[in-house]
């Protein structure tokens, strides 16, 4: 009984590890559809959020500063996609698939450029990283069965970004529907021309989301580098980012329902290391490619409609003109 | 605003963006100290200079008109198709298992056989994307993104735990028998010496006069390029445009499983894991520099089967520059000449405008 207590609690600790970064990816995600921009390009702003940290970090010694480097390299790329769709009235789609394969083909190139170690970053150790805080008390309460335990290994011993995260996701609720920044964001996804005749910028109101979203992503990308592992690593974002738009789908747009579902698939992922090679009663041996395959069946099973229906906010993808 | 002039449009606009793209690029290179010039040098001897590399870029050019062609096909009915990589990669199973269900025939038999066995998985991998989005509304750019992963999930578990023969370590199929492959021009032309470029290349320049004449020359490509124009318009003139979205996508994934006829046929003679290798990824920038027409697709697989060949060159001779400076090059021609396409056309229309108004008339 007692062990199993102990598996359960690894397990749900490395889905919290798992579900972070698909977390903030999810909200920046959110922050720009909202708005009516559509970013499949959030797998490349993570991965170039991930170079920078790690490469910042490695040269300056300061998470901090590879944080902002993280931060920085999304929004040279968030920059990119709101002049391609905002602009230029361009296609999303197509920038944002631009902006993936630029991540791919720059973090590699820069980084045997830079470094000259096949694409790895240096590796980072000390202050170059985010390291686990243990929260007040925990040491004391361990001792306490289950919940004392439960508040060692699940809630406390995390990095900063990781909190971070957590309370993005109430914030970004609040934002979104306590606010009349977060209305008029809603409303521009929507409904451009209403919020263009109200008199308010649509250009820069979607500029802003685009900022948000830069913002969340670049830190999602340094958690990927500079707290999760200790440095980079060739394609490290392994498909986060666009397992973060089919969990943004998945929720409906929505804030709380993002965390669930970004949970669901970071226990989805915890689970997938348990399972390997081990022998089930009456199922057997499941394979492990099943369970990476399940995020994306399950969302295009939903998109198909046959459970719930979602639908994207009215205005995504469409460049706004004004008429003239 | 004046129009541009047709050959302002269909010539001028997409050199200019596809230039800006090769520029920033050389930017880039420049950059990180290396000379972008000599790179450019080594890489057309690395594609041109002697007889293998030019076979690896006719063989690398196969796989870019297929994977562009598939995208272009689908674009043309306003159909964004991110899946060839998948629809590609599962391809390859259906030519495995025919190749391997006549392993020991002559290819001349096989050959046909596993267009039309690789071409039915293609095309069923693309058409369930395309009946979600005819039938129940899903987004084909959404869904097509997610059978690729789907696909790498699935071809993975079935080569390695259902194709691998016994005894083998590597995950890979069984091989096919010499006689059953796809045979490489090398056995009739000495030049190709080593090189894998096959038959499969004249099926792909077969596959772009028969596209040109599909999308230009036919009642159907007039129903595709109804549909990609104006979708209300197109259903009010009798076109059923679900009928059709399922169609075009099938075809396409028709299209792209051409490219496992070409690796798993007629290069490796086996299935292995991640054959496809980006291969579908670049006809997504093929058909965009190509502009969708066959002339411009060929071109533009032509060009990134010399990004590709020849960055395999310059890894050797440059070692400051990785092949991954090509993926670069080809975000940047996505971002060019597909985003950001009508940057310079206000620009350029003024400036022709202004160049021709003197002698002009009014």
């Amino acid at each position: 009984m007692e062990s199993y207590l102990v598996d359960i609690t690894l397990i749900l600790d490395s889905t919290v590890r798992l579900a972070v970064p698909l977390i903030l990816a999810c909200l920046a995600g959110l922050y720009s559809e909202r708005a009516g921009i559509v970013d499949i390009g959030l797998e490349g702003k993570l991965l170039a959020g991930a170079f920078a940290a790690a490469s910042m970090s490695a040269v300056t010694g300061s998470a901090w500063l590879g944080l902002l480097a993280g931060i920085g390299a999304a929004l040279m790329f968030s920059g990119i996609h709101g002049l391609a769709s905002i602009n230029f009235k361009g296609n999303q789609t197509i920038s944002g698939v631009a902006l993936n394969f630029l991540a791919a083909g720059l973090t590699t190139f820069l980084g045997q450029s830079w470094f000259k170690r096949g694409g790895y970053t240096p590796q980072l150790s000390g202050d170059q990283r985010f390291n686990p805080i243990t929260l007040p008390f925990a040491e004391q309460l361990r001792e306490v069965p289950i919940l004392g335990q439960i508040y060692f290994e699940l809630i406390s011993g995390h990095n900063i970004i990781t909190y971070f995260a957590f309370i993005a996701v109430p914030v970004t609720a609040w934002v979104l529907f306590r606010t009349r920044f977060g209305l008029r964001l809603r409303a521009v996804g929507e409904n451009p021309k209403a919020i263009d005749t109200a008199g308010i910028s649509v250009t820069r109101l979607r500029y802003q989301a685009l900022i948000i979203t830069a913002v969340l992503v670049g830190i999602g990308g340094a958690y990927l580098s500079i707290a999760q592992s200790a440095g980079f690593n060739n394609n490290m974002s392994a498909g986060r980012g666009y397992i973060a738009l089919a969990a943004l789908i998945f929720a409906k747009w929505r804030p709380g329902p993002a965390l669930l579902v970004c949970l669901m698939f970071g226990f989805l992922d915890a689970v997938q290391f348990r399972i390997q090679g081990q022998v089930f009663p009456i199922i057997g041996e499941v394979p492990v490619q099943a369970i990476q395959a399940l995020p994306y069946i399950l969302t295009v099973i939903l998109l198909a409609g046959f459970i719930g229906r979602a639908v994207a906010p009215k205005a995504s993808g469409i460049p706004y003109t004004k008429e003239r | 605003m004046t129009p541009l002039p047709r050959w302002a449009d269909v010539v001028l606009l997409p050199l200019l963006n596809v230039v800006l793209a090769f520029l920033v690029g050389g930017l880039i290179v420049l950059a990180v100290g290396q000379n972008p010039l000599q790179a450019v040098g080594i890489m057309l001897y690395g594609a041109f200079g002697y007889g293998s590399g030019f076979g690896y870029t006719l063989y690398y050019t196969t796989d870019f008109i297929f994977a562009g062609l598939a995208v272009s096909l689908a674009y043309h009915a306003g159909l964004f198709n991110i899946g060839p990589e998948g629809q590609a990669y599962v391809g390859g199973l259906g030519v495995i298992l025919l190749g391997l269900a006549l392993n020991g025939a002559h290819w001349a038999i096989v050959f046909p056989l596993m267009i039309i066995c690789g071409g039915a998985f293609g095309a069923l991998w693309a058409f369930v994307p395309g009946y979600l989005q005819a039938k129940r509304g899903s987004h084909v750019v959404i869904t097509t993104i997610l059978f690729n992963f789907i696909a790498t999930s699935m071809m993975g578990f079935l080569i390695s735990r259902v194709l691998k023969p016994v005894g083998v370590n590597s995950d890979e199929s069984a091989p096919l028998e010499a006689i059953t492959r796809v045979p490489q021009l090398r056995t009739f032309i000495e030049l190709f010496k080593n090189s894998p470029v096959n038959l499969t290349f004249f099926l792909a320049i077969i596959a772009l006069f028969f596209i040109y004449w599909l999308i230009w020359r036919t009642k159907f490509g007039y129903a595709v390029r109804a549909l990609g124009q104006n979708p209300v318009a197109a259903n009010y003139a009798g076109i059923s445009n679900q009928k059709m979205i399922m169609i075009v996508m099938a075809m396409s994934g028709v299209l792209a499983a051409m490219v496992a006829v070409n690796n798993v046929g007629g290069v490796q003679g086996r299935l292995i894991l991640n054959f496809v290798n980006g291969a579908g990824f670049v006809g997504i920038a093929v058909a965009f520099m190509g502009r969708g027409h066959p002339v411009g697709v060929g071109l533009s697989a032509l060009l990134f089967g010399i990004l590709y060949q020849g960055g395999q060159e310059l890894a050797f001779q440059m070692p400051g520059i990785t092949r991954e400076m090509i993926v670069t090059i080809q975000a940047l021609v996505i971002l060019f000449t597909g985003a950001m396409g009508d940057m310079l056309r206000a620009p350029l229309a003024r400036l022709l405008a202004r160049s021709s108004s003197p002698t002009g008339a009014k």
